[in-house]
């Protein structure tokens, strides 16, 4: 089925406390070459016919009012799956 | 006074409120978020919970849920809106009020008896509280960190709209150690912590004097009633 997946992220100067437990766990696992985790979310929105610009139109409008909240998190993409 | 309390998927606190309004002298009216009719309340609590599993972001999809569209236009007319943990992150992702939740800054649920000072005692929903008053209720939440930028803070902290602060300690990493706020106007007030849990003798928070004796939430109801008449008069 063609999909819009649209990513959203924390903003940089907001704290992520997932991203911290996360990374806090790979430091007590040896893995030291990475010092920071960020975590946040991937959705996949099933289109019903062909990815068009309108429909991408209509992500975009989601994604900004619905599946992020501007006050903490911006959208980084929207694009169609491959 | 009517006082409406909705329920929505996953709540868990409104029987509580419920009881809070009855005991501050009102009438609890039970509303139902899938439904566009306020049936002439004149006062709203959006309670606390876990509304929708807290999916997508804490409070968000209740925030669309279909009573949200009379709630909002109430509030923007004037009605008393108040909204307790869950219901103060609806009131965010509705935008009624500033700001937004995150994870605790401790990563953990946190649940503790909780001492806030009254920072405007000029809201509708607290006017019973002394300018300054100190009190302690229950507090319990996963998302309780409020957050925004840098110039709403100032705005709100400008125009008096932080209406609670934590005092002790900071259960959440709340910026500003923020624990309510309102809108610019007044009527619409949204906290972290639960008064409708410290509202009766024997099921409140420890005080000095006696076990479970705390009743600070109380006011929180009262405030509402006596405002809503005084505003009548």
């Amino acid at each position: 089925m063609p999909t819009i997946v649209v990513e959203v992220m924390p903003k940089a100067e907001i704290l992520d406390p997932q991203g911290k437990a996360v990374a806090g766990a790979l430091t007590r696992l040896g893995h030291n070459q990475f010092s920071g985790v960020r975590i946040g979310k991937r959705f996949e929105l099933t289109v019903d016919g062909p990815v068009t610009a309108e429909t991408l139109a209509a992500a975009k409008t989601i994604a900004e009012d619905i599946l992020s909240n501007s006050v903490i998190e911006d959208v980084v993409s929207i694009s169609e799956a491959k | 006074m009517r006082v409406g309390v909705i329920t929505f998927p996953g709540s868990l606190d409104e029987r509580d409120a419920q009881r809070a309004v009855k005991l501050a002298g009102g009438t609890p009216v039970a509303l139902w978020h899938g439904a566009h009719d306020l049936e002439g309340v004149e006062a709203i609590i959006l309670p606390g919970g876990f509304s929708y599993g807290d999916y997508l972001r804490a409070g968000s999809i209740a925030s669309h849920a279909p009573i949200m569209a009379e709630v909002i236009d109430a509030a923007h007319k004037g009605m008393p809106v108040l909204g307790i943990c869950n219901g103060f992150q609806m009131l965010a992702e509705a935008r009624l009020v500033p700001g937004a939740h995150g994870r605790n800054d401790c990563g953990t649920f946190v649940r503790r008896d909780q001492k806030l000072i009254v920072e405007n005692n000029n809201t509708a929903w607290t006017t019973d509280f002394a300018q300054g008053e100190e009190i302690i209720i229950p507090l319990k939440n996963a998302d309780g960190r409020f957050v925004a930028n840098a110039d709403t803070i100032k705005r709100i902290e400008d125009n008096g709209q932080v209406t609670f602060r934590y005092v002790g300690m900071n259960p959440n990493g709340s910026l500003d150690d923020i624990a309510g706020v309102s809108n610019e106007a007044g009527n619409v007030v949204g906290l972290m912590p639960h008064p409708e849990h410290a509202v009766e003798p024997g099921f409140g928070p420890d005080t000095a004097q006696a076990m479970r004796s705390g009743l600070d939430g109380l006011k929180f109801f009262t405030s509402v009633i006596q405002s809503t008449i005084l505003s009548k008069a």
